[in-house]
């Protein structure tokens, strides 16, 4: 990240509004930022369905990728009359490119842990995990000093606040798979197990860890609860368009003149993420397309600079948001190194598990392989093209996660802009 | 309940997956992972079907039945699916039926049949075999291998040997014995479940190799005669030369449900070995004769009679055996009772 970034240094609204202003490391100074305010508030003043009915009535959505609603998923778990229940806080952010939640661990951790406490109360859960990926150190030091002062100050342990709501949270450090971002594995990951996805249903919400119900949320989503809790859901919804309310980090990326990581209401348009909120591109080159949602996202190419970045919009489009990453893609970028880049990957995270996904990701990586060899040697064969592209669908079909499922959407999108022209251009020469 | 497969009504009990339901009225699904001891599997994505109002294809090994439901199994998009899965199947690995000992018993073989699959399209290069000839009875072939699961899921569900594991991630996924040692080398018991529930030819029977495929063997069912369990086995016989060439379990058996241990499976030698005893034999002299059955029980019935008289009853003890049934067990115990008078019975209890 370059030092001299706009982006990076503009505060947030909702879940960046912390960072970068508060000292981490004290739960003083953030209890001095209104902390721990929400959670007090749903404790105190609120009963568990209310809280479900705040969150549903924000329309807030999942910011891990597929968009869920939130309140929704809570309401499946928070009426199994289960002794354990569990909140698992998925902070395996392993997609190329995003680096959102590590942000707010960093710079804001007891937020994360007031929503994981929310959302605690509000399904009965008793216990909580955050599964964070390995490979981010400083996060993992600042929240497991979050925790601990946590339960100093009783906001986590037996009967909290003096209530009969008692919670336990834990984190627990993943090893790096890019797979164990996906909810099942991920589980069975904190299982000790392999990280390998189960087959649903059932859903985690029913059966997921040691197949007790289990909420999972990503950490973006569960940092809008507090303030959804204490300024209503109401208050969220002014923010961002109809069907995709509040905000979202968006990381630019790329050649962009000032790449950063930057949240903002929903609604906002590529033109103006590059333009605007990234300074415009890198040398005033032309734009040849972006990366949205990292290696699992999709080519978002000039023609689409102007409609929503929101989930429902680019999926009109055929496209998808993901993670909310843009990698920005300069005019003479060479998209099949990417793709070669990506398909790596992809066979690179496969867990092995189904034949499709194990096979296939090796299968497109050696065919993107070849296509850039043949291109280099000028006598690239358009077969190699199709076959990749069939070979991906099959894979969107039967793969059993979304892993297996993924490599279709970047390779489709890819070739519908700018592959097949930067192809052709080279079978022509 | 039922449920409607390619527009035919069939009855389905509540809990069964769609695949038992179809395998249970000769609806051929292709499948590979799955295996109805080891369960839900969902791992090789081979037995995919459209389900009505589910979007996409559904692995028919994981979907349960619901009433009403209507499935297909065979339409151009289902096959499709499933051509082009078991083509990369095909495509990684030794896949010659030439001279594979599973040759007309094997599930990628049939997959591959009913899909019209003759040559895969596509290669991922030239595969060496990869042998493992380290084990006494088993011989693994990596090359051959097609990560279903299958023998990992009998290993640590099944038997509770907890040998078998899946090794490295993706595309380098293999199966091990312990921490990746050779199969001679790790904790593996053979008890042969591997072996009989692999799909394709990866794992075999070491001493089967080369004496016959199974189209030219009799299948002959009969009892264990190690121990007491009574494990139902099934004998593959060479028609011509009336040896046994392999033993395995019978699934539907209630007794073992298909599982051996390794003297059940392949502790066969015993039965054409020159110095088997098939008479009894009477030490005169220091030598040995042959004797028949009456003229055998009778003089040991006549030397017991003559120590009971001698030394009393509390002379004579009877050890009885585990390899016995417990009926068997208990007309001994009558035996030494009653007939000899004591209470000098004990048993064995080990293989």
């Amino acid at each position: 990240m370059r030092q001299n970034s706009k982006a990076f240094n503009r505060h947030g609204i909702i879940t960046l509004k912390n960072v970068g202003k508060i000292n981490p490391e004290s739960i003083e100074d953030f209890i001095a930022h209104d902390g721990y305010i929400a959670f007090e508030k749903a404790l105190f003043d609120m009963n568990e369905d209310e809280v479900i009915d705040e969150v549903k009535d924000s329309g807030l959505r999942g910011r891990g990728g597929a968009g869920f609603p939130t309140g929704l998923k809570w309401s499946f778990t928070a009426p199994l009359k289960v002794k354990d229940k569990f909140i698992i806080c998925n902070a395996d952010e392993g997609e190329p490119g995003t680096c959102k939640d590590r942000l707010i661990m960093e710079g804001d951790p007891h937020k994360l842990i007031e929503g994981i406490l929310i959302a605690g109360y509000a399904v009965r859960a008793n216990k909580g995990y955050i599964y964070i990926r390995g490979e981010y150190y400083l996060s993992i030091e600042r929240l497991g000093k979050a925790i601990k002062d946590a339960y100093k100050h009783g906001y986590l342990g037996q009967k909290i606040l003096e209530t009969n709501f008692s919670f336990d949270l834990e984190i627990k450090v993943g090893g790096g798979a890019y797979v164990c971002g996906e909810e099942t594995s991920l589980i069975e990951s904190l299982e000790g197990k392999r990280g390998l996805p189960r087959f649903k249903p059932p859903f985690p919400g029913i059966a997921g860890l040691w197949q007790k119900p289990s909420v999972v949320n990503n950490v973006e989503t569960l940092c809008n609860i507090p303030d959804i809790i204490s300024k209503g859901g109401e208050w969220f919804r002014s923010f961002g368009t109809k069907k995709s309310t509040g905000t979202k980090i968006f990381m630019i990326l790329g050649n962009v003149k000032n790449p950063g990581i930057i949240e903002l209401p929903q609604g906002v348009t590529l033109r103006e993420l590059i333009y605007e909120h990234g300074g415009g591109m890198e040398d005033d080159k032309e734009l040849k397309c972006t990366l949205v949602g990292g290696a699992a996202g999709c080519f978002v190419g000039p023609d689409l600079l102007d409609i929503p970045m929101t989930i429902e919009s680019l999926s009109e489009h055929g496209a998808a948001l993901g993670s909310g990453s843009i990698l920005v893609l300069k005019e003479g970028t060479n998209l099949i190194a990417l793709m070669k880049n990506l398909m790596h990957f992809f066979k690179h995270e496969s867990c092995g598990q189904c034949t499709p996904c194990r096979y296939g990701t090796e299968k497109l990586y050696r065919l993107i392989c070849k296509i850039s060899d043949d291109i280099a040697r000028n006598k690239p064969d358009v077969n190699d093209l199709n076959e990749m592209l069939e070979t991906a669908k099959m894979m969107q079909k039967t793969s059993l996660c979304a892993l297996g499922q993924s490599p279709l959407m970047p390779l489709e999108s890819a070739m519908k802009y700018c592959v097949i022209d930067e192809f052709k251009k080279r079978v022509i020469k | 309940m039922h449920i409607t497969i390619n527009g035919k009504v069939y009855d389905a009990k509540p809990e069964q997956m769609v695949i038992e339901v179809a395998r249970e009225n000769g609806i051929y699904i292709p499948s590979l992972c799955y295996h109805p001891k080891i369960g839900k599997a969902g791992k090789c994505r081979v037995c995919v079907v459209e389900v009505e109002g589910i979007g996409g294809l559904q692995t028919s090994c994981t979907t349960q039945v619901s009433e009403g439901m209507k499935v297909v199994t065979n339409s151009e998009n289902i096959l499709e699916a499933q051509r082009m899965v078991v083509n990369l199947m095909l495509a990684n690995g030794r896949h010659d039926c030439i001279k594979c000992e599973q040759n007309g018993d094997c599930e990628l073989q049939d997959a591959a049949y009913y899909l019209g699959i003759e040559n895969p399209p596509y290669q991922f290069g030239i595969i060496e075999p990869q042998i493992d000839d380290s084990a006494e009875m088993i011989q693994v072939d990596r090359s051959k291998c097609i990560e279903c699961g299958r023998c990992v899921a009998a290993c640590n569900n099944t038997v509770v040997n907890e040998v078998l594991e899946f090794g490295n991630r993706g595309f380098d996924t293999k199966i091990i014995f312990d921490n990746d040692l050779l199969m001679g080398e790790s904790s593996c018991v053979q008890c042969g479940e591997c072996v009989q529930i692999c799909p394709v030819g990866a794992l075999i029977d070491k001493r089967a190799i080369g004496k016959g495929r199974t189209w030219e063997l009799d299948k002959v069912e009969t009892v264990c005669p190690y121990c007491g369990v009574g494990c139902k086995l099934e004998l593959h016989i060479d028609r011509k030369t009336d040896e046994i060439v392999r033993i395995t379990g019978v699934e539907d058996s209630p007794t073992n449900e298909g599982m051996l241990c390794v003297k059940g499976r392949y502790g066969f030698d015993f039965v054409k070995s020159d110095e088997r005893l098939t008479t009894p034999l009477i030490k005169e002299n220091g030598k040995l004769r042959e004797a028949s059955w009456d003229e055998a029980i009778t003089l040991v019935a006549s030397k017991f009679n003559g120590i009971k008289k001698k030394f009393g009853s509390d002379a004579i003890a009877g050890l009885a055996s585990a390899k016995v049934t417990n009926e068997e067990n208990f007309v001994f115990q009558k035996l030494i009772r009653r007939e000899v008078g004591t209470n000098n019975i004990d048993h064995c209890a080990r293989l």
